[in-house]
């Protein structure tokens, strides 16, 4: 049913959901915008491939190994950083970004300009997909948490959030660090599946494409990030002739949401929201137009049971 | 040996202050990084070569003609990608996304029509070379010392002594009030845009020239550094940002000479983290008090 090439890009379609899930933590729920996403799929990607091809580590160790380094880096640059505002800090992490990629081409260990090959291929499409899953569980977890409301509340109004005890640099902290985590959980897994690393495959683009998915989605929105990292990987792979456009598609289409719809495709849309529309349409299509109500009070019990599932 | 380096160090940084005081001025009037503005100065650069390569037109016109290129250009993006969302009231990031959309854009859109390679800037001046002790100077480094100094003086004088400039500085310390008092701020805007863009497009040439080539990947990296160059010199302020320039110019020329050339980019970089971490109001900046 599936062949080979449907099942590559459906794979790295999962790993983009990861990365991107992680950005939309950082930029998405509490608003910082982080030019360097890349920087930290690279410090997970290395990481984990040097973890397994010079140390002989197992696939799941290398894969966590490389989340807690990249997301070891996201605190390091986290604390001096995040106490700067939005703009010096989305420049702050481009040059990060930029930095990490020049000292991977000079680094021996990772190979130089030359890379990293011979990675083993141990990812493959149910490995990806199956943190893929985990990874948005964990996300509307988060998003449901104290900590999520924080992250919210700092995104919305950092001084009022400041002023009511939030400690603002303390969760943004935190939101760098899960967001990199991500980052390089996506980084370590596409090691091990393109089994080749390139400093160059790395770049300030790649970190404006994982933002893009984001920004299309809708900042903050988790089915909206899903949505974005799908179309975005699946686009690009279906018209074969957008491809050479790719880039200047990607700069046209951010202007183009941010004038028209800066909320995204599924700007405020959570899982819950999804959830209240089937059974509108379920409730609706299944009659009983007597019972009524739309869905409403049963759809309101009903979310009430499973509101931690978002 | 260090005084050769300082001079190729001061000719790199002013036209890194150029480039610098496009961002200035805009995130002054604005609070918008612009992130297109590297990308401004490489189609200045390509304005000029094509003019002098395909129509054999003079070098002083094709300056002036990418100078002006670029104002409408630069003009125009400002309509189209930044205009629509001030009028929305949309937040900063935005904005921000919105340039690093039309920089993205721009960049690309040239790598379309000309490819990626890298393309020869015909030798439009004779060289000569002049010694200042055992260091040598070339007319061209002159040229573009005494240029880039004649633009910003310039520009101060525009900005200081001209109604235009007092509308301008009005509209940087509070758009809303200015607005009131009868300024017509989204035409400031855009004239700020035009001055900003046209010096971009100046460095371009300028740099085209001096390093005998131009490539459609030229402006990111300029751009940051020139960005880079902004905050370090206290963004906002036009002194600032010739002093940055000025200083990283050097500061990155020395590093690549006595450090190591392979960490050539990391260097500007490295010197933008420090300068964030530990005065982000740069050196002639003015810490803005933030009011709730």
């Amino acid at each position: 049913m599936i062949n080979a090439y449907y099942l590559q890009v459906l794979t790295i379609m999962g790993i983009n959901v990861i990365m991107a899930l992680g950005l939309n933590l950082i930029t998405g729920v509490t608003g910082q915008l982080s030019l360097g996403h890349a920087a930290f799929m690279s410090i997970g990607a290395y990481a984990a491939a040097i973890l397994t091809l010079n140390y002989g580590a197992p696939f799941w160790l290398a894969l966590l190994f490389g989340a807690l380094v990249a997301a070891f880096f996201g605190v390091l640059l986290g604390f001096p950083t995040l106490r700067l505002s939005g703009d010096y800090l989305a420049i702050a992490t481009m040059g990060f970004g930029e930095i990490t990629r020049v000292i991977l081409l000079n680094l021996d260990i990772a190979g130089r300009a030359l890379g990293i090959s011979g990675i083993p291929h141990s990812s493959n499409f149910s490995t990806v997909w199956i943190l893929a899953v985990l990874s948005i569980v964990t996300m509307v977890f988060v998003g449901n948490s104290r900590l999520g409301r924080a992250f919210l509340a700092i995104r919305e109004d950092e001084i009022a959030a400041e002023a009511m005890g939030v400690n603002s640099t303390y969760y943004k902290i935190q939101a760098f660090a899960l967001g990199s985590f991500f980052a390089g959980l996506g980084g370590g897994l596409y090691a091990h599946y393109i089994t080749y690393l390139n400093p160059s495959d790395f770049g300030f683009m790649k970190s404006i494409e994982i933002l893009n998915m984001v920004v299309l989605g809708g900042m903050g929105s988790i089915p909206g990030t899903i949505l974005g990292a799908g179309v975005l990987t699946a686009v690009p792979e279906v018209l074969r002739a957008v491809r050479e456009y790719r880039m200047l598609f990607y700069g046209g289409l951010l202007v183009f949401m941010m004038i028209f719809k800066p909320n995204g495709l599924l700007g405020g849309v959570h899982f819950s929201t999804i959830r209240n529309w089937l059974i509108r349409i379920f409730k609706g299509s299944a009659g009983s137009p007597a019972g009524g109500s739309r869905g409403g009070t049963g759809a309101g019990e009903d979310a009430k049971t499973r509101v931690q599932e978002g | 040996m260090f005084l050769q380096q300082l001079i190729n160090g001061v000719t790199l940084g002013s036209t890194y202050a150029l480039i610098a005081l496009g961002y200035t001025m805009v995130y002054g009037i604005i609070l918008l990084i612009n992130f297109a503005h590297g990308e401004i100065y490489m189609v200045g650069s390509f304005i000029a070569l094509i003019l002098v390569v395909s129509y054999k037109v003079n070098i002083v016109a094709a300056f002036f003609a990418a100078m002006l290129g670029c104002m409408i250009l630069g003009v125009l993006m400002e309509r189209i990608a930044y205009r629509p969302l001030r009028h929305k009231n949309s937040n900063r990031l935005s904005a921000l996304i919105s340039a690093i959309g039309v920089s993205i854009f721009l960049s690309n859109l040239v790598l379309m029509l000309r490819g990626p390679q890298t393309t020869r800037f015909p030798d439009v001046i004779e060289y000569q070379f002049y010694s200042i002790g055992p260091a040598q100077i070339s007319n061209l480094q002159i040229l573009i010392i005494v240029i880039s100094a004649a633009l910003m003086l310039g520009l101060q004088y525009i900005v200081m002594r001209t109604k235009v400039g007092k509308a301008m500085r009005a509209t940087s310390m509070d758009m809303q009030t200015a607005y009131l008092m009868g300024i017509n701020v989204n035409r400031i805007v855009a004239i700020t845009f035009a001055i900003g863009s046209s010096l971009g497009a100046a460095a371009g040439v300028l740099v085209g020239i001096y390093f005998n080539a131009v490539s459609p990947l030229m402006g990111t990296m300029a751009g940051m550094k020139a960005f880079t160059a902004a905050v370090l010199g206290g963004i906002g302020s036009i002194p600032g940002a010739m002093l940055g320039g000025v200083l990283l110019g050097v500061a990155e020329v020395l590093g690549v000479a006595y450090l190591s050339s392979s960490y050539r980019d990391a260097i500007a970089f490295g010197i933008l983290i420090i300068i964030l971490l530990i005065k982000p109001s740069g050196i002639l900046g003015q810490r803005a008090l933030k009011k709730v």
